[in-house]
C-alpha cells in the first residue's frame, strides 16, 4: 500500500551537484522543497575521514562510491543488433551515489563549452560545408548559445571556487591562459594549480612547437576560499587520492562543501535520503507531472505529490526516469524518431606514456585530481579541420591524477605482462614516467542511444537502462590525429 | 619529513630483512617435500596464517603460481612472501569472493570482451573450479603443478593467459587473467587486506603510501622522496599520536 503524504510545490529527485543547486534556489525563493537522494548520509566528518578513505582497492578496484550495481546496473551493447548484458561490477560508466552523488568523487576539472559547441552543426556546415560531415553522426545545435549561458558559468565557478588563468576576458585574449576559450566576464575566483613536473616538461617542449600551454581550470582549492554562501574551504595538499575517492580536507569542491549546508539550513528544504524514486506520476493527459513515487530503505512505497518535479541523477539515470515514467517519446533508432535516449556520447581518449631516464623523479603520487598542464589547439573547431576528414577534437595535457601502484605502474610497451621482467620494469619506470591525456569530443550517431532492457531487472523489479554505444569512426580518426600530434 | 638512511625499517634494512625472508622461502620448500603424506587437512609448513578459503592442494598451486607472476629476486620478495595468497584468500572467502560486490541477476549469456565477466561462477567458485581442472590434470600427469620447474611453471601460465584450454568450464584466459589482476592487487593494496606485507610493494616502487602532504614538495621538481611509507594502520597511529 502506497502512503500518500502532503503536498509540496517542488520535487527534486536526486541531491548531487544540480539537484542541490537547484533545491537553494528554489527554497530560497520561498518554495517548499523536497530532495529525495537513493543513497545515503554522508558528510566531510566523519564519513571522508582519516585512516580509510584513502584506500586503494575499496574505491578504485571495488568502486565502493559507485551506483550499488548489486541493486542497480545497466546493460550494454555496441549496436542495435546485439543482445546487451548487464554490467557485473562497473569499469567504463562510473556513476556515483549517496549524497552529493559523483560531485563527492569527481577529479574537479572545471572546463566551459565553447562559443561553437552550441552551434556545433550549424558551425561545422558553413565552416566545411555539408558534405563534410559524416553522415551517419547526427550532430545538432543546441538551441541555447554561450552567450546566454556565460553568467552561469561564471556563478558556478565561483560557487566552486574554481582556480584558473583567464585566456580571454571580455573578448581579450591574456597571456598564460587558453586563447581558445570562449569570452568569460572575470577572472577565475582563484590562481591556478602548482604544476607538476611532468607538466613543466611538456610546457617547455610544446612551447618550443608553437603551442598554447596552460594549467588545466581546477575545482580543488589552490588557496583557503570562502565561496559565495559564506562556506569555507581549505587550500588543496596534492595528496594524489581524488578521483573515485572523497576528499577529507575540504579542499575539493563538492556539493558537502560549496552549498549542502547552506541549503539544509533553509527550514523550506527537507532531505529524505535512502529515497529510491520508482517513477514520475503523470496527470491523465500525460502532459503534467504531478509528483513521484519513492521507496524507503525497509521497501514501503510512499507518493510524494508536488508541482514540480525536477530530475538531477546524471544523463544516464535521467534517460531511464523518463522512460520508466512514460514522459515524452522515447528514440527509434530504426526510424531516427524520439528524444529520450537520442544522441547518447560518451567520451574518447587516448594515452601516451613518455618513460624518463632515471635521473627524472616524476614523483607521480604529488598530484591533485585536477593536476594537469594541457593545450587546446587541437581541440573543438580550435584548427582547420578541411584536410582531415574528421570534426572535433581533443586537448593534450601532461596529467598524472595519482600514483596509486595497483592501477598506475607503467611499462614501456614490449615489456612482459608478469615475471622477473615485469617486477624489474615497474620498479624502474615508476617515478621516471610521464603520462600524457588525449581527452575528446564524442559525436552522435543514429546507433548510440539509451533505453529501457527488455531482459534485466534492478531490485525494485523495474527495467534496467540499456546502453548501445559504439565509438563512430570519426572520432576514432579524430584520437588517432591527436595521438600523432602528442607524439 | 624524515629522511632517514638507516633507521630500523627503513629501505637499508629492509633489504637485509627481505634477503632473510628469501632463505627461509627455499627452506620451508624443502619441508613441503617431507610432509606429501600428511593429512589433507594438514597446512603446508609455508602458511604461517591459516587460510580461510584455500584448501592445502589449491593453496599449492596459488603459492607457485602467483611466485612466478612476481617472482622473488634478490632484493625484493615475490608474491607469497609478500602475503598475495593470505589476500587473495581473504578475498575469496569474503564479500568479493560471493559475488557481493556484482550484479548477480540471470539470465548468464556468454557476451563480447567489450559486455565484461558474464560466467555464472562467483569469483571463488571460479577459482575453486579452474584450480581443479589444473590440480586434476597435473595428478593425472604425476607431478603436481609446484613441483614443475621454473620454465615449465610459466610456459603452462603462458598457455592460460592465451586460452590454451578450458578448465571445468571457465576459459582458462578468463581464469589466468584474474589470478594475476589478484596478484598485483595483493602485492600493491593497503596491508589492511592480508598483502603486501610490510609495504613492501610499495617501498619496490617508491610510493609513499595513503597518506601525504605535498602542498610543499609538489614545486619541488624532480626530489628524491625517501622516507618511510605509511599505510591506512600506520597512520591510524600517527593520526592518533
Amino acid at each position: 500500500m502506497t502512503q500518500r503524504l502532503k503536498s509540496v510545490d517542488v520535487v527534486v529527485v536526486g541531491v548531487g551537484f544540480m539537484g542541490a543547486i537547484m533545491a537553494k534556489e528554489l527554497a530560497a525563493a520561498g518554495l517548499t522543497v523536497v530532495g529525495l537522494e537513493r543513497g545515503k548520509k554522508r558528510w566531510t566528518v566523519p564519513e571522508f575521514q582519516a585512516p580509510d578513505i584513502h584506500d586503494e582497492l575499496k574505491y578504485s578496484i571495488r568502486k565502493g562510491m559507485m551506483q550499488d550495481v548489486t541493486r542497480e546496473a545497466m546493460t550494454f551493447r555496441n549496436s542495435p543488433t546485439q543482445e546487451a548484458l548487464p554490467i557485473r561490477q562497473w569499469a567504463a560508466f562510473l556513476p556515483g551515489t549517496d549524497l552529493g552523488g559523483s560531485g563527492v568523487h569527481w577529479n574537479g576539472q572545471t572546463f566551459r563549452f565553447t562559443e561553437a559547441d552550441f552551434v556545433w552543426r550549424t558551425r561545422m556546415h558553413e565552416r566545411y560545408g555539408k558534405d563534410f560531415v559524416d553522415p551517419s553522426l547526427t550532430i545538432q545545435d543546441w538551441g541555447v548559445t554561450y552567450d546566454e549561458l556565460e553568467p552561469y558559468f561564471d556563478k558556478f565557478e565561483y560557487l566552486l571556487g574554481t582556480g584558473g588563468k583567464a585566456g580571454n576576458l571580455n573578448g581579450k585574449i591574456q597571456r598564460g591562459g587558453n586563447p581558445f576559450e570562449s569570452w568569460r566576464s572575470r577572472e577565475y575566483p582563484n590562481p591556478p594549480m602548482k604544476e607538476q613536473y611532468g607538466g613543466v616538461l611538456f610546457r617547455k617542449a610544446v612551447e618550443e612547437m608553437g603551442h598554447h600551454p596552460f594549467v588545466q581550470p581546477s575545482s580543488n582549492m589552490t588557496r583557503p576560499y570562502t565561496n559565495p554562501e559564506g562556506l569555507q574551504l581549505n587550500a588543496c595538499n596534492y595528496c594524489g587520492f581524488c578521483e573515485r575517492y572523497a576528499c577529507e580536507h575540504f579542499a575539493k569542491a563538492t556539493p558537502q562543501t560549496v552549498i549542502l549546508p547552506v541549503l539544509l539550513r533553509n527550514p523550506h528544504f527537507e532531505l529524505r535520503t535512502e529515497a529510491q524514486v520508482l517513477r514520475v506520476n503523470l496527470d491523465r493527459n500525460k502532459k503534467r507531472a504531478t509528483g513521484v513515487t519513492y521507496a524507503d530503505a525497509s521497501g514501503r512505497e510512499f507518493e510524494q505529490p508536488a508541482d514540480l518535479v525536477i530530475i538531477t541523477t546524471y544523463a544516464l539515470n535521467n534517460v531511464r526516469m523518463m522512460l520508466l515514467s512514460g514522459i515524452g517519446k522515447p528514440y527509434d533508432p530504426k526510424i531516427g524518431e524520439g528524444v529520450i535516449g537520442r544522441n547518447y556520447a560518451y567520451q574518447t581518449t587516448g594515452d601516451v606514456y613518455v618513460f624518463y631516464d632515471e635521473s627524472v623523479n616524476i614523483n607521480p603520487f604529488m598530484a591533485a585530481g585536477a593536476s594537469g598542464t594541457l593545450i587546446d589547439d587541437f581541440n573543438d573547431d580550435n584548427f582547420d579541420h578541411s584536410s582531415h576528414g574528421f570534426i572535433g577534437g581533443s586537448y593534450i595535457m601532461s596529467a598524472l591524477t595519482n600514483g596509486r601502484p595497483i592501477e598506475f605502474h607503467p611499462t614501456p610497451p614490449g615489456t612482459p605482462d608478469w615475471g622477473k621482467e615485469w617486477k624489474a620494469a615497474i620498479r624502474r619506470h615508476y617515478n621516471h614516467t610521464a603520462h600524457m591525456l588525449i581527452h575528446g569530443s564524442s559525436m552522435p550517431t543514429r546507433t548510440n542511444y539509451l533505453d529501457l532492457d527488455p531482459t534485466y531487472k534492478d531490485a525494485w523489479g523495474l527495467p534496467l537502462l540499456r546502453i548501445t554505444f559504439e565509438l563512430p569512426d570519426n572520432d576514432v580518426k579524430m584520437t588517432q590525429f591527436c595521438v600523432d600530434r602528442a607524439v | 619529513m624524515k629522511e632517514d638512511k638507516d633507521e630500523p625499517g627503513s629501505r637499508r634494512n629492509f633489504l637485509r630483512s627481505a634477503f632473510a625472508a628469501g632463505v627461509t622461502a627455499a627452506t620451508a620448500v624443502i619441508q613441503i617435500d617431507h610432509i606429501q603424506a600428511a593429512p589433507r587437512n594438514t597446512l603446508p609448513a609455508d602458511n604461517a596464517k591459516p587460510l580461510a578459503f584455500f584448501r592445502p592442494d589449491e593453496a599449492e598451486f596459488v603459492s607457485a603460481a602467483v611466485d612466478r607472476f612476481i617472482p622473488p629476486d634478490e632484493e625484493w620478495p615475490g608474491a607469497v612472501d609478500a602475503g598475495v595468497v593470505d589476500y587473495i584468500d581473504q578475498q575469496m572467502a569474503g564479500k568479493w569472493g560471493s559475488a557481493g560486490y556484482m550484479y548477480w541477476h540471470g539470465p548468464f549469456k556468454e557476451g563480447t570482451p567489450t559486455q565484461g565477466y558474464q560466467l555464472p561462477f562467483t569469483p571463488a567458485e571460479l577459482f575453486r573450479r579452474s584450480i581443479a581442472a589444473v590440480n586434476d590434470h597435473f595428478s593425472a600427469q604425476g607431478t603436481p603443478f609446484h613441483r614443475l620447474s621454473a620454465d615449465e611453471q610459466d610456459n603452462y601460465l603462458k598457455m592460460l593467459l592465451t586460452n590454451g584450454t578450458t578448465l571445468n568450464g571457465v576459459p582458462s584466459k578468463v581464469f589466468a587473467d584474474f589470478l594475476l589482476q589478484h596478484t598485483v592487487e595483493g602485492f600493491f593494496s593497503d596491508p589492511i587486506y592480508g598483502g603486501n606485507t610490510d609495504m613492501v610493494g610499495w617501498r619496490m616502487l617508491g610510493f609513499p603510501g595513503p597518506y601525504a602532504d605535498y602542498y610543499e614538495l609538489i614545486d619541488k621538481h624532480g626530489i628524491k622522496l625517501d622516507r618511510e611509507p605509511v599505510s591506512i594502520a600506520s597512520s591510524a597511529q600517527l593520526h592518533v599520536m
